[in-house]
């Protein structure tokens, strides 16, 4: 089972220059969140303060009781063999064959034979396309070959956190979709906690259990999918559907007056639909995830806004429904009109 | 510089593996394309955009009550920290810039604590260490060869000319001999790794930070001091070492020929010279600074590699620093050294 992860007030700022502030969220052992938000606001940052790669100069990140801000590096290190990191760009070593690349933790965490690690290092090629490619160095392969070729390097010591930063960008929609897939059938194999940092909306409607958004140096929101979902909050609306009218400007914030006359012709949203989540593939185990989250949710039922509550009622409605259909019979076809407009334009 | 001050601006004890493993420059080089977006442009003047902002007045918003509402999920409330947030901007202060030099400097000597406490550390990363050493060695032999024959040939004739003024030219054998071994040698070797050798590790180290793959290293568990930078410390050292050696020889037999054949010297009295002014403790020093010739080079080079400003322009400029910060280090250590060295043991016969 996957491991809890607790922020508890974390502020950073680069020189002058605030991030983000007082950002508290716990993860749920086990469960996939999303982050959410415009460029910019620090989403990328947020994920290497959790790993303890930058640090932050307020806050706590709990994970197992180890502070990755301020415990001392010797236990940083230790912690972070918990966690497979899958960077924008993939990070690989550019000197070594793919293949080398992912199985460098196995060669430095394991005393594992070579005949192993090569069944291991295939297998997991194999779960992201990659079969085929593993002599190739990363300099000869594409962007979308590369961040493949990351995500299975995250995942090769089996880690019960997995923090994905923009999984999207750089591929096509169709990868996009299988990607998400590979996601929760992950989480339905190893039930490892994830956290994804995107501005992908087709992976934000029916990926995660949990969303949050980043904006203005603040948590907007965090909390179960269908809060961040059903949200009339000005910006977490006009994200999700993707539209010009809304606090969001092209340099993160809006001036004054573009607002004001923005909201003397306020334009209607249109009403979105709630995507259901996706299940693991037929064949693999359900997602230990869903029951749990299903209590939890259910237990911080009476302080969640009135959509988001009523959401939920009617996506655990029917009396045990089979694990994995969370938001099941709401909303319309899978990726609605909204949605999938939206995110083709996004990514 | 000890463990017991925890705030935020840590003075980087030698706790900390290496200030490249999350300090301030290098976070500015890592995320600095994510940092541009978040704050307000200076001169916004508005310090709290979030609070104040025309937006936050729209009559169906209920805003600045909700962020504090959902912040977490519940069940794991944390304590209450709004008001906390509205007071933080005061509360940190980033370090002053003035200090910036001394606190590179202590980064420097932070890595280079780190370096030394981490030789000691296994795995060694044995094959690492090979390469990096065949590699400094192959770039630095020949040029290390071509620089001393002419080297010890121009002390041979200076020294020769001046002692021919003195009339003292039967002892022109020792005292060419004694600068090259204990000055020109070891520097001509520093010179030399830190040029070819330490280039290339600061620029291949710098590299892999912007493409991040030092920070995938760290993610993964494993140090890149340790992976990395340890190694190619250990190879210059050696390779500073044993170069010494053979840049002592090339040079004295330089002098020898360019006494014996263009100055008419006899080549008895070169050698008597030699023999009755030079002692062991002469090459002890030149082979102990040549070790610690070799040390600075190879930590600059990891330090300025580890820390590069922002992008590919950094890197180069982090090469260039690295050169030129070892050869003033060079110099100024080498003053140092000679100076105790004169002090310490006496000269032969005295």
């Amino acid at each position: 089972m996957g491991t809890e992860v607790v922020v508890e007030g974390l502020t950073k700022s680069f020189g002058k220059q605030n991030v983000w502030q007082d950002v508290s969220l716990t993860l749920p052992a086990g469960e996939v969140s999303v982050m959410l938000g415009p460029s910019g606001t620090g989403k990328t940052v947020f994920l290497k303060s959790i790993i303890g790669l930058l640090k932050p100069e307020r806050g706590r990140v709990l994970i197992d009781g180890v502070d990755m801000v301020n415990s001392p590096e010797r236990d940083i290190y230790e912690t972070r063999k918990l966690f497979g990191l899958m960077f924008q760009d993939g990070a690989l070593f550019g000197s070594m064959s793919l293949f080398d690349n992912i199985a460098f933790p196995l060669r430095e965490h394991t005393r594992k034979k070579e005949s192993e690690i090569r069944r291991i290092v295939m297998e997991r090629m194999e779960m992201v396309g990659l079969v085929g490619a593993e002599g190739k160095l990363p300099g000869e392969i594409s962007g979308g070959m590369r961040k493949r070729a990351g995500l299975a390097r995250a995942l090769v010591l089996d880690p019960q956190i997995i923090l994905c930063d923009e999984p999207d960008s750089g591929l096509d929609p169709v990868r996009t979709a299988y990607l998400s897939q590979l996601l929760i059938d992950l989480n339905a194999q190893i039930d490892a906690t994830m956290l994804i940092v995107t501005h992908n909306l087709d992976i934000a409607a029916t990926v995660p259990d949990n969303m949050g958004m980043l904006f203005r140096r603040n948590l907007v929101t965090f909390g179960p999918r269908e809060v961040l979902l059903t949200s009339d909050e000005p910006v977490v609306a006009q994200f999700l559907s993707g539209r010009r009218e809304g606090p969001i400007g092209m340099s993160e914030e809006k001036d004054a007056a573009t607002l004001a006359r923005e909201q003397r012709t306020p334009a209607p949203y249109a009403p979105r639909t709630l995507a259901p989540q996706l299940e693991p593939s037929p064949g693999l185990p359900s997602r230990a995830a869903v029951p749990r989250r299903r209590e939890r949710v259910l237990a911080l039922l009476p302080g969640l806004p009135e959509p988001a509550r009523a959401a939920i009622l009617r996506s655990y409605a029917p009396a045990g429904p089979p694990a994995g259909t969370v938001g099941g019979p709401v909303g319309g076809p899978v990726g609605g009109p909204v949605n999938g407009a939206v995110g083709g334009a996004a990514s | 510089m000890t463990a017991d001050h925890p705030g935020p601006p840590r003075p980087a004890p030698p706790a900390t593996p290496a200030p490249g493993s999350g300090g301030e420059p290098f976070a500015r080089g890592a995320a600095g394309d994510h940092v541009r977006g978040p704050a307000a442009p200076p001169g916004r003047g508005n310090p709290h955009p979030y609070e104040t902002h025309p937006y936050e007045t729209h009559p169906h918003e209920t805003h600045p009550a909700r962020p504090a509402a959902n912040r977490t999920a519940p069940g794991h409330a944390p304590p209450p920290t709004e008001p906390v947030a509205h007071s933080a901007p005061g509360a940190y202060r980033p370090p002053a810039r003035a200090l910036a030099p001394l606190r590179e400097t202590g980064r420097l000597f932070a890595l280079a604590a780190t370096v030394a406490r981490d030789m000691f550390r296994r795995p060694f990363q044995f094959r690492e260490f090979v390469e990096q050493f065949w590699f400094v060695a192959s770039v630095t032999i020949l040029p290390a060869a071509l620089v001393s024959i002419p080297f010890g040939a121009v002390i041979a004739l200076q020294v020769g000319s001046l002692t021919q003024q003195l009339g003292a030219q039967s002892f022109t054998g020792g005292a060419s001999v004694l600068a090259v071994i204990q000055q020109a040698s070891p520097l001509i070797v520093a010179l030399l790794i830190a040029g070819a050798g330490g280039s290339a590790i600061c620029a291949d180290l710098g590299s892999r930070k912007i493409r991040e793959e030092l920070d995938a290293m760290e993610v993964m568990g494993v140090s890149p001091v340790q992976r990395l930078v340890v190694p190619r410390v250990l190879a210059t050292m050696l390779v500073a070492v044993l170069l010494n050696g053979m840049v002592s020889v090339v040079g004295t037999l330089g002098g020898y020929f360019f006494n014996v054949i263009m100055q008419d010297g006899t080549p008895g009295a070169y050698l008597a010279s030699f023999s009755a002014l030079a002692q062991l403790p002469d090459l002890w020093i030149s082979e102990i600074k040549a070790l610690i010739f070799g040390f600075l080079a190879g930590i600059v080079a990891a330090h300025r590699g580890l820390n590069p400003r922002g992008g590919p322009k950094g890197v180069g400029d982090a090469v260039n620093q690295s050169v030129v910060i070892t050869f003033l280090l060079l110099f100024f250590v080498n003053m140092v050294l000679t100076a105790l060295y004169l002090q310490l043991v006496p000269a032969k016969g005295a």
